[in-house]
Formats: structure tokens, sequence, C-alpha cells
């Protein structure tokens, strides 16, 4: 299942505003596996995945299993198959937990089915609106719009962020019955999460890609990652056993 | 009694007016962050050549009211959606240069309205009961108040079905709050865009017709005169909340009146305090969401 490739990003530059947020980000994301995008608060990532996505703007190279998808508008992007779950959830309070999931359904048959098994919890909630539900609930919704459709590859930015270690487990749990699916470009700032959901690894410093390789070789010298990252071995959050 | 009962359904009758502005004012800027100040234009445009066509069929049939209603609500929806497509889209995001724009066009349109139609008033007559009174608590209330109440009424709940049961209107609730997640989820937000306008421009394009019946005459200047209040409505109410515009609209309308009537016509001045007081303690509006 390894070996091609579903998302090439050569030369990627990002900016907001006038700001250059990201500069000249290279790495490619293998089918069939987890790659994970590491970094300092502030180094880049989230800029990363949004010019990916067209939401900033941006200039460089994105290829979609060998198309080029730079040029296009956000929505077209999207409706290729990139499943978006953005950093910050962005549930739509206002709306019911089911007109979220309605909204978020491109397919013809969207997989409901998965979203009933992997949350069921979302389904008894249906008629609550999003923005009562916890933040646990919120990433779980968020998650289960990028789900509905039958994506080519997911980018999902720090889904364990600011949750419970239970949380964090559940999250990481699905997530790995989510990669035997589809790939995903994952940002991830907890350590032990990436341990076991990622095989690849991408580190970003200041706007830009510095190492890329298999995440076993990163993980045989964790002192160095965690410096690299600047987080204390002590937090960056333990992942209970799912 | 009878002084209230005349304030009273006088203001909701002008409120079902400003409402029918707001309402498409407030959802183009809740989606979009248009102020469209073009707006009046669509108004008074639809007034005019429902008038137009009412009159030659004859103005006094019920017939002819319900086509000029018609008339004004597809002339309202086509010229929106034209200023839409042509002119606002191509400066997507260029929150200045669409002020700069929509503002030209409302004079330009103006200018161009007196032009046809000359600078003096067309009289407007309609159906005879339209003309007539109905005693409500002693008071003589004319009949084109009721009309009024009811159409914007209708519209109202048109319009909160449409949002509350269709896929568009799910959008479009979706995009006031958050839309660059709406686009994220692979939707076109642009679609949604052009049919707020041209919902925004039907319900003013009514509006013009039953603002002909209401004041009596058609006028260059109409649009732009409900514009002022209609924007204030727009922001009183929350901007993006249809419910918060239609409250904010008989809140306006009856304050307006009353204050006319026994404040010494200090209306105009007691509406902007009470816009003045609203930023002031409730920046969002009565029913806005975002802060
Ligand atoms: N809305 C914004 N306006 C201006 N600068 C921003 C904004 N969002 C992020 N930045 C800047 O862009 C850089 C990259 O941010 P981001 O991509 O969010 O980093 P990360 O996700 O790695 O924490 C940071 O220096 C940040 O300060
Ligand atoms: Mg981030």
């Amino acid at each position: 299942m390894t070996g091609e490739v579903v998302l090439r990003v050569s030369g990627l530059s990002a900016r907001i505003g006038h700001q250059q947020v990201v500069e000249d980000v290279s790495f490619d994301v293998p089918a069939g596996e987890v790659t994970a995008i590491l970094g300092r608060n502030g180094a880049g990532k989230t800029s990363t995945i949004k010019g990916i996505l067209g939401l900033i703007g941006r200039s460089g190279i994105v290829e979609l299993e060998g198309e080029r998808i730079d040029t296009l508008a956000t929505d077209r992007i999207v409706r290729r198959g990139v499943g978006y779950v953005p950093e910050d959830r962005e549930v739509f309070a206002s709306l019911t937990v089911a007109e979220n999931l309605r909204l978020a359904e491109r397919d013809a048959s969207p997989r409901r089915e998965l979203v009933a098994e992997l949350f069921p919890e979302l389904i008894t909630r249906g008629a609550q609106r999003a923005g009562t539900l916890s933040g646990g609930q919120q990433q779980m919704l968020s998650l289960s719009r990028a789900l509905l459709n039958d994506n080519r590859i997911l980018l999902i930015d720090e889904p364990t962020k600011g949750l419970s270690p239970k949380l964090v487990a559940e999250v990481v749990a699905a997530l790995e019955v989510v990669a035997r699916v589809v790939p995903i470009l994952l940002v991830e700032q907890n350590l032990n999460a990436a341990r076991r959901l990622a095989a690849r690894l991408v580190v970003i410093e200041d706007g830009r890609s510095v190492l890329s390789g298999p995440a076993s070789e990163f993980f045989e010298d964790e002192e160095r990652l965690i410096r690299m990252l600047g987080v204390h071995g002590s937090g960056v959050g333990g992942v209970g056993t799912a | 009694m009878s002084t209230v009962a005349l304030l009273l359904i006088t203001g909701l009758g002008l409120g079902a007016l400003y409402f029918l502005v707001a309402s498409g004012l407030s959802l183009i800027y809740g989606l979009m962050g248009v102020l469209n100040f073009a707006h009046g234009s669509f108004l008074t445009i639809s007034a005019f050549l429902a008038w137009e066509v009412a009159r030659r069929i004859g103005a006094d049939s019920w017939g002819s009211l319900g086509l000029a209603l018609l008339v004004g609500a597809v002339v309202g929806g086509i010229v929106a959606a034209g200023t839409e497509l042509l002119l606002i889209r191509r400066l997507y995001e260029r929150h200045i240069e669409q002020v700069l724009v929509t503002v030209g066009l409302a004079l330009a349109s103006v200018a161009l309205f007196q032009g046809i139609w000359g600078t003096d008033p067309q009289y407007v007559t309609g159906p005879a009961w339209l003309a007539q009174t109905t005693d409500v608590l002693g008071a003589r209330i004319p009949n084109n108040r009721f009309l009024l109440i009811a159409v914007a009424a209708a519209v109202l709940l048109t319009l909160l079905l449409f949002l509350r049961y269709t896929r568009f209107g799910l959008v479009i609730r979706a995009g006031v709050e958050n839309r660059s997640m709406v686009t994220a989820l692979g939707i076109d937000v642009r679609r949604a865009f052009t049919l707020v306008f041209t919902i925004g421009g039907a319900a003013a394009g009514i509006g013009g017709v039953l603002a002909s019946h209401y004041f009596g005459y058609v006028s260059p200047e109409m649009g732009a005169s409900l514009l002022i209040f209609a924007f204030i409505v727009t922001v009183i109410g929350g901007l993006g909340s249809l419910a918060g515009a239609a409250l904010a609209a008989v809140f306006v309308a009856v304050i307006q009146q009353f204050a006319n009537f026994y404040l010494g016509g200090t209306g105009d001045i007691m509406v902007v305090l009470l816009l003045a007081v609203v930023l002031l303690v409730r920046p969002r509006g009565l029913l806005g969401r975002r802060g």
C-alpha cells in the first residue's frame, strides 16, 4: 500500500496578510499511513495546512495524486477529496449536531454508519446545538464532518489539543481506525499520540520544513526531538491505553 | 386609547417596510460582510416598474396589486442578482471597494430614476379598500397598514422556513457564522451569496410596492430614505439575524411614531438615540451572535 504519494508539497510558501508565515516547505505524504507535522508553537504548522487548502494566500506546488491543486479555490480542493479538521474544531455553534453533519455531506452515500460506530454520542445528541457540546464532543463532530465523505486524504490539525488524557486516548483510538481507510496529514504536538499514529514525521521550524523521515528514526533519539520542538518530556501528555 | 392604537398599528406598518429592506441588508452583511448601500435602489426601481405595470392594467383591482407585488419581487431579485454577479463578486473580500461601488450605484441610480420618471413623485392608486379605514378601538386605521403587516409577516415566515428547512438555508446560516469553514467543507458559498442578494432584493422590491401604497406615491429618493432607517434596524437587530431585524424594525418604527406624536416630532432623533444606546449597551445588537 505504501510507496505511492497521495499529497506532494513542493516549495510551498504562505502568508497571512502581508506576513510570510510559511517559506519553501516541501514534503510528501505517502498513501496508507499517517504523516505527522511537528514543530514549536507558531512554527507554521497550521499555516502549512491552510496554505495547502488555499485558506490563506500561498504559492508553490501542491499535487494531489499527481494533479496540481494549488491553483484551485478551497471548496474545489476539498471536493477533490481533501477532508479538513481545523485546529479549533470550528463546528457551527448555532447549528445542531445533525445540521453540522448534514452540511458536511458531499457524497451521494455518506458514511453515516462509520460515524455512528466511532462516535455514537453524536447521533444521540443530534438535536443539540453544537455550541453546547464539550470540547471533546466538538472534536468528534469536527472529525466526523471529514469522515462522512470518501476522501483521498485528511488534514487534521491538533486533534488532541486541550483534551483530557482520557479523551486524548479516545481520539487517538478513533484516528487509528480512520488511518486504516484514508491517509492522514496530522499536526500533533502530543509526542505520545504522534508516536502511536505516525509512520513519518515532518518537522517545521520558523516556517520552513527542516527535517522529514520515518517516525522511528526520530523517536530513536527522543531527547533531540524534544529539544527541537521546545517541549518538555514530561509536558507532552500521556496517551492511556485505549 | 384610539391614538395609541393608531400609532401602534401605523408603527407596525412602517416597521413592516423597514423589515422588508433590513432583512436583505442583514443577511447580506451577515454572510458576505458587504454593506449594500444600493439596496434602496433595488426598492425604488421595483416600485417604479410595478407602478408602470399596475397602471397599465388598471391599478384599482386586487389582481393588479397582486401582479405589482410579483413584479416588484422579480425586478428586485433580478437587479440585486445582477449587481452581485457583475459588481460585488469581482470585489470579493475588498470591503472598502464594495462600499464605494454600492454607494456609487445608489447615487447614479437616483439620477437615472429622475431622468426617466422626473423629480416629482408619481401618485399611486390601488384597490379602493386600501384607501379606506377600519375602526380599531375607536381609531380609524388606514387599511394599507394591514396589508403591509400581513405581507411582511408572510415574507418573514417564508424566509424563516427557508433558512431552517432547505440546504441553501443551512449553508446561509452556517456561512453567517463562519464562512471560511463552509468553503473548507467543499461548499461553493458564492452561490449562496448570489441567492442571498436575490432574496434580499426581492424582499426590498416587495417593500417598494408596499411603500408606494403607504406613502401614496413613488419617488426617485424613496429607497434611499428608507435605507437609512433599515440600516439602523439592521444594526439594532444584530447583523445577520433575521428575527433580530424583524424585532428591531417593529421597535424602531413604533418608537418613531410615538415620539413624533407625543414628543413633538422627535421620532428620528429618538431612533438615533436608541441606536446609540444599543451600540453602547449591546454592540452586537438584540439577537446578533458575534461581538
Ligand atoms: N491571524 C494571524 N495574523 C497574523 N499572524 C498570524 C496569524 N495566525 C498566525 N500568525 C503567525 O503565523 C505564524 C505561524 O502560525 P501557525 O501556522 O498558526 O503556527 P503553528 O500552527 O505551528 O502553531 C506565527 O508566527 C503566528 O504568529
Ligand atoms: Mg497551529
